[in-house]
């Protein structure tokens, strides 16, 4: 069974099968939208709410999915399952690495502007 | 005997969200050898290569991460040598008794500035199944998975690491073969010190979370296996993060991917050899990119900001 998944921040969307997770559904077409981390459960950076829709989810780490969270489908997109179509917000972010923060930091100037351009591309 | 004080990384203990499949994935494709499981819910496994009784243990949690990383030293008296020097520079020592790991002697226990606990102990029972000693084959049976030999090294996350490594090299008497600075001024964004001739034993990324992993490395024997390392990823759908590639720093030959619970491994092969009379290795902004992926040579978010 495939079920229709809608990224309300950006207007994605996908089509997920019910034996996969949101976000390898989301990755495996080669869609964006939720960031991808650890895909474990572990990081947190897929974080979503789901505002429409059911599914099925496995344990995530409680230090970045409260009780709370969980209670107002707030999830993570690695453990949660389809079981039907489903529209989500994004609530997640890649963090950008202080690498990444200390080249392109504006106040320092123009100091690394060689590899500024390549310290801002984000993961494919 | 030149090699003196602290000898390795001996025992690790991460957190994961499911045992099962834990179990699955050190064991079946790390190939690390399940040693016990306790009525504690403890799992304890060692790689091939290894002597002493265990050196990974897994613990089920609610959260994915570290619990704290141990460093096997040479004498019960280096223990009691250096407890003092740790309390003298600053941190809260406690003990873990005996037997509180099957087959592991007492230890000593603190937190870094950085959140990370570490530990201390000498006393550990050989294990079972150990590398040959009397006319050794090359291995006591052939290697599964991915075939790691050994736990190696492993990556923190966390504030303040100039005073790790201040710690590291003062009190443990580490050496820190290599560095990336901050752009301006003083201090380092990364830092990696060992204790022995590997390029790292324990290294750090400052971060304003304490107490994050970034990884637990496990050694290969070589390109090859690294290779054969990325194709038992692919077989069993693991969740990869970067590679089959190489580090500028320590030059090691790498792939990095997830447990089931989120933590990063790496295995790799590789890396110079260290001597604490070498100069430091050091990597300034311009270049960063190309030390932590020497192939990429561009910066990666996820590889960097992606933690338990």
């Amino acid at each position: 069974m495939r079920y229709h998944i809608t990224i309300e921040n950006s207007a994605e969307s996908f089509r997920c099968s019910d034996d996969q997770t949101l976000l390898r559904g989301m990755e495996s077409l080669g869609k964006r939208g939720i960031p991808v981390g650890c895909r474990g459960g572990g990081c947190g950076v897929c974080k979503i709410q789901v505002t429409s829709g059911t599914y099925l989810k496995k344990k995530m780490n409680r230090t970045v999915i409260s009780e709370v969270d969980e209670s107002n489908h707030v999830v993570l997109a690695c453990r949660c399952v389809p079981t039907s179509d489903i529209s989500l917000s994004v609530v997640g972010k890649m963090e950008k690495s202080l690498f990444a923060q200390q080249t392109v930091d504006p106040s320092k100037g123009s100091v690394l502007s060689q590899s500024s351009d390549l310290s801002v591309r984000r993961a494919p | 005997m030149a090699f003196k004080g602290v000898l390795r990384p001996g025992l690790i203990q991460i957190r994961v969200l499911n045992m099962d499949e834990a179990i699955n994935h050190y064991q079946n494709i790390l190939g690390l050898n399940l040693v016990s499981k306790e009525t504690d819910g403890r799992v304890y496994f060692k790689g091939w290569d290894e002597f002493d009784h265990h050196s990974v243990v897994l613990r089920q949690s609610e959260s994915a991460g570290l619990d704290y990383v141990a460093f096997k030293v040479d004498s019960n008296d280096y223990l009691k040598e250096v407890e003092p020097k740790i309390v003298a520079w600053g941190l809260e020592v406690d003990h873990v008794p005996a037997g509180e790991q099957p087959g592991v002697g007492p230890r000593i226990g603190f937190t870094l500035p950085t959140g990370h606990r570490i530990e201390l102990y000498h006393e550990i029972d050989l294990a079972e199944n150990t590398p040959g000693t009397v006319n050794p084959d090359i291995y006591p049976a052939r290697p599964h998975g991915m075939g790691a030999s050994r736990f190696d090294h492993l990556l923190c996350y966390g504030p303040d690491i100039g005073k790790a490594r201040e710690f590291f090299c003062d009190v443990l008497d580490f050496y820190q073969p290599e560095k990336v600075d901050m752009p301006e001024g003083d201090g380092s964004l990364a830092i990696w010190l060992t204790a022995s001739n590997k390029a790292h034993d324990i290294a750090f990324v400052e971060h304003e979370t304490p107490g994050k992993l970034h990884h637990v490395a496990f050694l290969l024997q070589d390109w090859n296996e690294v290779g054969a390392a990325a194709d038992i990823i692919s077989i069993n759908d693991v969740s990869l993060d970067i590679g089959p590639t190489r580090h500028g720093i320590t030059r090691g030959q790498t792939i990095y991917f997830f447990d089931p619970s989120g933590n990063r491994n790496e295995v790799y092969a590789g890396g110079y050899t260290a001597y604490p009379d070498h100069p430091v290795r050091t990597w300034d902004f311009d270049h960063v990119g190309k030390g932590i992926f020497y192939h990429e040579r561009v910066l990666n978010d996820r590889f960097l900001t992606v933690l338990t």
